[in-house]
């Protein structure tokens, strides 16, 4: 039986405070540097109320609401990867001891974090990583450490972005399991309240000291027309039927060259997408030789570094390097992950400098889209050379 | 494509699987002016070190780094073992200057094993250039060692020019004693040699193998066996005897860094050992 | 004598499929022919009116390059062709031939198949079609020699 409260806006503050009573810290939206980004918050006061989101390929502008919405946008250019999965951390300290060497083991994170805010898609991208941290023969332990006893409050968005398409990818938007508590904020004149979907025991304990309400049949209506509305206004869609094979099929298609032509490999894409994983390795050592480092940071597949061997990158063009992402992306992660690893979440459109869409690249390489410019078999030249 | 990942083995992770061990030097022996061959032993007397021919361990070199080195002695010794490398980078560079007695962080092994057991009762056929030969003689030890269980055995190694050639007592050795069929070529001679001149592919054709009931072991540059493959195939070896071991930047060996990744496989945990069948489709395509 | 020749050339590879007669008029311009070990078989700039199948044996097809001597550049065994100069004006050996062991093989004269290749076409295009196998095999395998695969990285 699902449980649905209502929680008045007003509530808000008392909810992020009996989260910090338990301990946690508390991670959620908030404006800096002309973007909604995700930091740890104390109080309701510093979300992102009354902001909204614009954003298209290439583009990303705030702009002001009509209303007070908290959660009134669609996403920024941070996912919860930034928390789970951080993008610089040490993994062992060692000196020296004799001609052998002594290491220290980093201690795994203590603390408990509770994520505020959690859009569908997003939702999906933690499972996603889940599935590649811990799911294999190897755990990763931090990975692990801060994954375990994390409070996840989710936020069904309101409305959809210009670049959002989880409705083709079936990761939203509305928020289906892996939270505690899912909201969905409603603004009727005077009134501001959440519909509350209680996920978890966990979730309904922390409700458990606040004041609130069962939600009634209309309210949990209200809630319902804001989700299958938002469905209606995704800004892209991606056929995803049989994108394997297709991809698969087509590592010689004309179009890698088109978007190669565009791609400037800057890894913006990475960097943003809640799903990308890759790191690479760091050792160092201090000015003596005594003391030793290995720190790990996020990598991208779109540095020719990231495929050296024997004095050459294996993938040396942009177009290689495109192409392996994106297969990557849409492909190859079924076989190794037995899901997609895209989550429709638009960010790589949006954050793109030069606006690669990668539902518009899909679209060409099945054909649906703009021709492909003509290439490889050679234009047919006139024998005259007039 | 699915059937690639079924052969994961993840071996010897621990608790940890991000930290070296430390190892001490026992030997570390010049081979040529860019190849040595590095031994190993744990640190405490009473340890042991396991691994199946064909793996690979990460190897640390204090404060400089870390690189994947494929394992090249005998799997029956679990005392010591060994790795033979090339001198490439600043890490083998940094190694290559240690001594007996100094330490290396060691993480593994890692990887798929050579096909040993599949290749029970059949003929083996062993290509091979270049440094390529030090991850498959795990292998030729394990089938000297278990010769009556295997009919032909054939080696074909090449070599960059005489002075190149590793391993040259043990060649002699299992050519003799243990009825090895071993066939050694250069790309450029010396005026001294008096073997085979030419690329160690051009001897497939003509190797005493039955392609019936055989299977064939490559490991070298991409190019050589891209060409090995094509004569294999041409002698009638079907794609599911065929086995390469392939090799790709590695950074964690564990299955989470990504630089590994050779389409759909992750090389350290899918691999380095492929049956070829199982990445044919991708095998030669550019920058893949 | 003449049959058995016949036979051996019948059954190897690169003469598969020639027509009987064809394999006749090979065969009557072939003999047998033996070279102990470091024995010449032919010289740089000689007259090239011969073709060779080694039958067993190890033969280096070599260059005189100053100051570094007669230097290999390829070894052939058992089982390939030695020779295609005759096939082409000027008729002259650009390579020389050495054995490096003892080598049994069968040796053709090349000026004889030169002109019944003229009268016969048919015979002409039997013969270069495989001889353009062997020397297409020898290219790639000179270009993949031409990489040094197993020299530094890049």
């Amino acid at each position: 039986m699902v449980e649905h409260v209502v929680l008045e806006r007003k509530q808000l503050q008392a909810l992020l405070d009996e989260l910090k009573a338990r301990e946690y810290q508390i991670i959620g939206p908030t404006v800096r540097d002309a973007a909604i980004v995700y930091e740890e918050l104390s109080s309701c006061d510093e979300l992102p109320i009354g902001w909204t989101d614009e954003q298209e390929g290439g583009t990303y502008r705030l702009k002001k609401r009509a209303d007070r919405a908290c959660f009134g946008y669609a996403l920024g250019p941070h996912s919860w990867k930034k928390f789970l999965h951080p993008p610089r951390v040490r993994l062992w300290q060692a000196s020296r001891n004799g001609k052998s060497f002594q290491i220290q083991e980093e201690k795994p994170a203590s603390g408990k974090m509770a994520f505020i805010g959690v859009r569908a898609c997003e939702l999906h991208a933690i499972t996603i990583q889940d599935k590649v941290f811990l799911g294999g023969t190897a755990v990763d332990s931090i990975y692990r450490a801060r994954r375990d006893g994390i409070f996840v409050i989710a936020v069904n968005c309101g409305q959809a972005g210009n670049t959002c398409f989880c409705a083709s990818m079936g990761t939203g938007p509305k928020a289906e399991a892996g939270f505690d508590l899912a909201l969905t904020e409603i603004i009727e004149g005077p009134e501001h309240y959440f519909v509350v979907q209680i996920g978890t025991e966990l979730g309904k304990d922390v409700l458990s000291g606040l004041r609130h309400e069962v939600a009634s049949r209309d309210q949990i209506r209200k809630a319902e027309v804001i989700h299958s509305t938002t469905a209606t206004q995704m800004g892209r869609s991606m056929d995803i039927v049989g994108i394997k094979e297709l991809l698969y099929a087509n590592s010689e298609h004309p179009r890698w060259e088109d978007v190669a032509k565009r791609c400037l490999t800057c890894a913006n894409c990475t960097m943003v997408c809640p799903t990308c994983f890759c790191s690479t390795v760091e050792d160092v050592t201090d000015l003596t030789g005594e003391h030793a480092e290995r720190w790990r940071r996020w990598d991208s597949c779109f540095t020719t570094d990231f495929s050296y061997i024997h004095g050459g990158s294996v993938r040396a063009t942009a177009k290689s390097r495109y192409r392996q992402w994106m297969t990557h992306k849409l492909a190859t992660w079924i076989d190794q992950f037995g899901s997609s690893g895209c989550v429709g979440c638009g960010r790589c459109i949006t954050w793109c400098p030069v606006g690669i869409d990668i539902t518009e690249e899909v679209s060409a390489i099945r054909g649906a889209g703009p021709p492909p410019s003509d290439g490889g078999s050679g234009k047919e030249s006139d024998e005259t050379g007039a | 494509m699915a059937p690639l990942l079924e052969n994961s083995i993840t071996t010897g992770l621990g608790v940890e699987p991000m930290l070296p061990k430390p190892y001490c030097i026992q030997r570390l022996r010049h081979e040529t002016d860019d190849t040595f061959t590095i031994e190993l032993a744990p640190e405490n007397s009473g340890e042991t070190f396991s691994f199946l021919p064909g793996q690979f361990n990460m190897l640390y070199v204090f404060g400089v780094g870390e690189v994947p080195i494929s394992i090249s002695s005998d799997p029956q010794d679990v005392r010591t073992f060994q790795h033979t490398t090339r001198i490439v980078g600043a890490v083998t560079r940094g190694m290559g200057h240690l001594k007996k007695g100094d330490v290396v962080g060691v993480r593994g092994p890692y990887g798929t094993p050579w096909p040993v057991q599949e290749a029970e009762g059949r003929d083996v056929v062993i290509v091979t250039g270049g440094i390529g030969l030090a991850p498959l003689r795990p292998a030729l030890y394990h089938l000297t060692a278990q010769r009556e269980k295997y009919h032909k055995i054939v080696l074909l190694y090449g070599a960059r020019t005489p002075e190149d050639i590793l391993y040259r007592r043990e060649l002699e050795r299992w050519r003799s004693k243990f009825d090895l069929e071993i066939q050694v070529t250069v790309d450029r001679g010396t005026r001294a040699w008096r073997g085979s001149v030419g690329v160690v592919t051009t001897m497939i054709g003509r190797s005493p193998f039955d392609p019936s009931n055989a299977v064939a072991l490559a490991c070298g540059p991409e190019v050589m066996m891209r060409f090995a493959v094509m004569e294999f195939q041409r002698r009638g070896l079907a794609s599911e005897n065929i086995y390469l071991s392939m090799e790709r930047n590695m950074k964690c060996a564990v299955g989470f860094c990504g630089h590994c990744q050779y389409g759909p496989a992750f090389i350290c945990k899918d691999g380095p050992v492929f049956r070829f069948d199982r990445i044919e489709p991708i095998f030669g395509k550019a920058e893949i | 004598m003449r049959q058995a020749l016949e036979g051996i050339i019948g059954e190897h590879l690169f003469f598969k499929g020639l027509e009987e007669r064809y394999v006749k008029i090979v065969a009557g311009c072939a003999k047998n022919v033996r070279f102990g070990e470091r024995e010449i078989i032919f010289r740089e700039g000689d007259a090239a009116d011969q073709f060779y199948f080694i039958r067993e044996g190890l033969v280096a097809v070599e260059l005189m390059v100053p100051q570094r001597g007669f230097t290999t550049l390829q070894t052939v065994g058992e089982g390939d062709v030695l020779g295609w100069s005759w096939l082409m004006p000027p008729y002259r050996w650009r390579f020389g031939a050495r054995t490096l062991q003892p080598t049994r093989a069968l040796a053709f004269d090349g000026k004889c198949l030169r002109g019944k290749c003229e009268e016969d076409h048919d015979l002409g295009y039997e013969l270069l079609k495989r001889f353009t196998f062997v020397v297409t095999e020898r290219l790639e395998a000179t270009r993949l020699q031409l990489l040094d695969l197993y020299g530094a990285p890049a």
